[in-house]
C-alpha cells in the first residue's frame, strides 16, 4: 500500500519529500486544491470513501496518517 | 454615566469597546473578582451569569436571539446525536454492502434534520443582515425596468455578534452531525459556550472542541495567567488606541472627501487604514486572548502575522484565521466533496491533469467561500467586490503557478532567497491593501474612483506640512504612530522568529514584569488617542 500511495503522492506533488515531512498539513506543504486531488486519486486507487469529516489535519499530515486512514476506511 | 442607566437593559453599549472605561474599568473587574471570589463548583455558574450580563448590558432584549440560538442548536444537536447512535446500531455486524445501504439511509435522515437547522439560524440571519439590502437591489432593478411597484424595505435591530455565534452555532451542528463530536447534553455548558463574553462581540469563531470543555472546568484564576493577560490585554489597548484610533481622523477625511485629494494620498490613507484595520481588530483580539488566558482559557488564535505573508493566499491563513478556517471546513470541502463536484474533478483530472484538474471543481468552491466572506463583512457592494478580488487573485495565483515555477526555473530565480522573499512579501501587502481601500471605501463607485485616482494621478499635490494641516494631522501623531508600528513589528519579527515576548518575559523577575506592564500603560496613558479632540472609534469588527 505504501508504495501505492508513495507513487500516487510523488505525482500530485513532486517537490514534496513525503518520506521525511510529517507537518505537510499544519506547515501548510499541502493545500486545500492538493487534498481536492488527493482524495478522488485515493478514493479510486483504494476503493475507499472519503467525507469531510476526514479531511482533518492528523489524517494527512504525513504518510503514515494518509495510510493508517486508508486502513480505517478500508475495514468500514 | 450613571449607574442606572448603565445597568439599563442596553444601556452599556459602549462595552462592545473592550477598551471603553466602562469594559476596563467597571465590567472586567468585577467579573475577574467575582469568579475568583466563587467556589469552584460555582465558578462556571458565575462565568454563565457574567456573559449573560455583558450581552444583556450591551442588547438588552436581544438577548432572546442569544438564548434560542443556543436552545437551537442544543435540541437539533441531540436529536441528530440520536440518529448517528441509531445508526452505530443499526449497522453492527453487517457486512461491508449492507453497512453502506444502512449508513446512507440514517445519514439523509441526519442530513435533513442538519439542514433544517442551518436554514433556521443561516436563514435568520440572512433576514436580519441581508432582507434591507436585496429588496434595495430588487427596488433599484423595478425602477430601472421603469415597472412602478416598489417593495417596502425592512427594518431589523439585529443583536451584536450575531454574525459571530451564528457561525459558532452552525459548527456545532455540523460537528454533531459529522460525529466529530457529541451533542451535549448539558444545555448550560453549550450556552456558555456559545456565550462567553469575549468572544461574543468579534470572535474568535471557537469550535465546541476547543473551548466548551476548558470553559466547563472553570478552573481557579492563576497569577502566571493573570500577569500574561493582562500584559496581553494592555499590548492590544496600545494598538487599538495609540495606533488605530490616532489614524482614525486622516483616513475618515481622506475616504469622505476623496474628491479633493490626489492619488498619492489616497494611497497614503489606504495604507493607513489597513495599518488602523489591523491594529484595531488584532488589538480586540489582543484583549479578548488576554481575558481568556486570565479565566484559564485557551481560544484558538485569529492573527499570526498576516504582512508578513508571500501569497494572498497565505495571507488569508494569517488573518481573521478562525473565519478562514470555518469558510475553508464548511463550505469549501462540502463543495469540492460533494458527489458531482468530485465527479468532475475526477474527469477533469483526466484531460487536464493532476494541477489544473482539480481547479475546476475548487474554483466553484473557491467562489461561494469568498462570497460569502465577502458578504459576511457587510450587506454591500463593496464587500461582494471585496470577495471576489481575492477570489480573483487566488485563483489567478494557483492558475499561473506552474508557469511561474518554470519561469523561475529557467532564470535561475531562487525563491527561497531573502531579498526574493522580501519581494514576494511587499507585492501580497500592496495587493491587500488596494483590497482593503475597496473594503473601506464609501461604497463600490467611490472605491473604484479612489483607486482611478491611484492609478492615474500618484502625487501628493501639495509640500508635506500643508498636506497634513488639511489631513488635520501633526508631525507628534505622525511620530507617535511610527514608533509605535515599529514597536508592533519588532514583536511580530519576534514571534515570528519562534520567540514568544511574554514567555521570555515572564522568566524574568517579578520586578521587570511589572515594570514593563507599567511602561505599557504609561505609554498608553500619554499617547493614546482620547480625550479632547478624539471622538471613540467602535471597534470595526463588533460591525460585521
Amino acid at each position: 500500500m505504501k508504495e501505492e500511495l508513495m507513487e500516487i503522492l510523488e505525482e500530485l506533488r513532486p517537490d514534496v519529500d513525503f518520506e521525511n515531512e510529517k507537518q505537510l498539513i499544519t506547515d501548510g506543504i499541502l493545500e486545500s486544491f492538493d487534498i481536492v486531488a488527493l482524495v478522488g486519486e485515493l478514493s479510486d486507487a483504494f476503493d475507499i470513501e472519503l467525507h469531510v469529516e476526514d479531511l482533518v489535519p492528523d489524517n494527512f499530515n504525513s504518510i503514515e496518517g494518509m495510510m493508517e486512514l486508508i486502513e480505517k476506511l478500508q475495514d468500514e | 454615566m450613571s449607574l442606572s442607566s448603565f445597568l439599563m437593559p442596553g444601556g452599556a453599549s459602549g462595552m462592545t469597546s473592550f477598551f471603553s472605561i466602562e469594559y476596563m474599568f467597571v465590567f472586567l473587574p468585577i467579573a475577574i473578582v467575582l469568579y475568583w471570589l466563587s467556589p469552584q463548583k460555582m465558578r462556571r455558574y458565575v462565568l454563565l451569569f457574567e456573559s449573560c450580563a455583558f450581552f444583556w448590558l450591551i442588547s438588552g432584549k436581544l438577548i432572546a436571539y442569544l438564548i434560542l440560538s443556543a436552545v437551537s442548536i442544543y435540541g437539533f444537536g441531540l436529536w441528530i446525536e440520536k440518529i448517528n447512535a441509531k445508526k452505530k446500531e443499526a449497522i453492527k455486524g453487517l457486512d461491508r454492502e449492507e453497512k453502506k445501504k444502512v449508513k446512507k439511509k440514517f445519514t439523509s435522515r441526519s442530513r435533513l434534520v442538519l439542514a433544517i437547522a442551518a436554514v433556521i439560524h443561516i436563514g435568520g440571519l440572512l433576514v436580519l443582515k441581508y432582507s434591507a439590502f436585496a429588496v434595495g437591489n430588487i427596488n433599484s432593478l423595478l425602477a430601472l425596468m421603469n415597472v412602478g411597484v416598489r417593495m417596502s424595505v425592512p427594518k431589523f435591530i439585529m443583536p451584536i455578534g450575531i454574525s459571530f455565534f451564528t457561525l459558532q452555532a452552525v459548527s456545532y451542528l455540523v460537528d454533531v452531525y459529522r460525529d466529530k463530536i457529541q451533542a451535549d447534553k448539558n444545555f448550560l455548558r453549550v450556552f456558555l459556550w456559545l456565550s462567553f463574553f469575549p468572544q461574543i462581540v468579534e470572535g474568535p469563531i471557537c469550535r465546541y472542541s476547543q473551548t466548551a470543555e476548558q470553559l466547563w472546568k472553570a478552573e481557579k484564576i492563576k497569577f502566571d495567567s493573570l500577569t500574561l493577560g493582562l500584559q496581553r490585554i494592555v499590548f492590544g489597548m496600545m494598538k487599538k488606541l495609540v495606533v488605530a484610533d490616532r489614524l482614525n481622523p486622516l483616513i475618515e477625511n481622506v475616504f469622505n472627501n476623496y474628491n479633493e485629494y490626489h492619488g498619492g494620498v489616497i494611497a497614503l490613507a489606504a495604507v493607513c487604514y489597513t495599518i488602523q484595520l489591523y491594529m484595531d481588530f488584532s488589538g480586540s483580539m489582543d484583549a479578548v486572548m488576554g481575558t481568556a488566558q486570565i479565566f484559564g482559557i485557551e481560544m484558538p488564535e485569529n492573527f499570526k502575522r498576516p504582512f508578513f505573508s508571500r501569497t494572498i493566499s497565505e495571507f488569508w491563513k494569517r488573518w481573521h484565521v478562525t473565519l478562514g478556517e470555518w469558510l475553508k471546513d464548511y463550505i469549501f470541502y462540502p463543495i469540492t466533496m460533494s458527489k458531482p463536484m468530485q465527479k468532475l474533478t475526477k474527469s477533469a483530472r483526466k484531460k487536464l491533469g493532476n494541477h489544473f484538474g482539480p481547479l475546476l471543481a475548487g474554483s466553484v468552491a473557491l467562489f461561494c467561500v469568498w462570497f460569502a466572506n465577502g458578504l459576511w463583512h457587510g450587506a454591500a457592494w463593496s464587500y461582494i467586490f471585496f470577495g471576489m478580488y481575492h477570489f480573483a487573485l487566488i485563483l489567478t495565483g494557483r492558475i499561473l503557478a506552474p508557469a511561474i515555477n518554470t519561469v523561475n526555473g529557467k532564470f535561475h530565480v531562487n525563491t527561497k532567497s531573502k531579498p526574493d522573499q522580501a519581494m514576494q512579501i511587499i507585492r501580497s501587502d500592496i495587493l491587500v491593501v488596494i483590497g482593503e481601500l475597496f473594503f473601506r471605501a464609501n461604497g463600490l463607485r467611490a472605491g473604484m474612483k479612489m483607486f482611478g485616482r491611484m492609478v492615474t494621478d500618484f502625487s501628493f499635490g501639495s509640500s508635506a506640512h500643508a498636506l497634513f494641516t488639511k489631513l488635520g494631522v501633526d508631525y507628534a501623531d505622525l511620530l507617535i504612530v511610527g514608533v509605535t508600528v515599529v514597536i508592533v513589528f519588532a514583536v511580530s519579527v519576534l514571534n515570528e522568529k519562534g520567540m514568544c515576548v511574554r514567555a521570555e518575559l515572564k522568566k524574568k523577575n517579578i520586578v521587570l514584569r511589572w515594570a514593563v506592564l507599567l511602561a505599557l500603560c504609561m505609554y498608553i496613558v500619554i499617547f493614546g488617542a482620547y480625550g479632547i479632540g478624539y471622538m471613540p472609534v467602535d471597534p470595526i469588527y463588533a460591525n460585521f
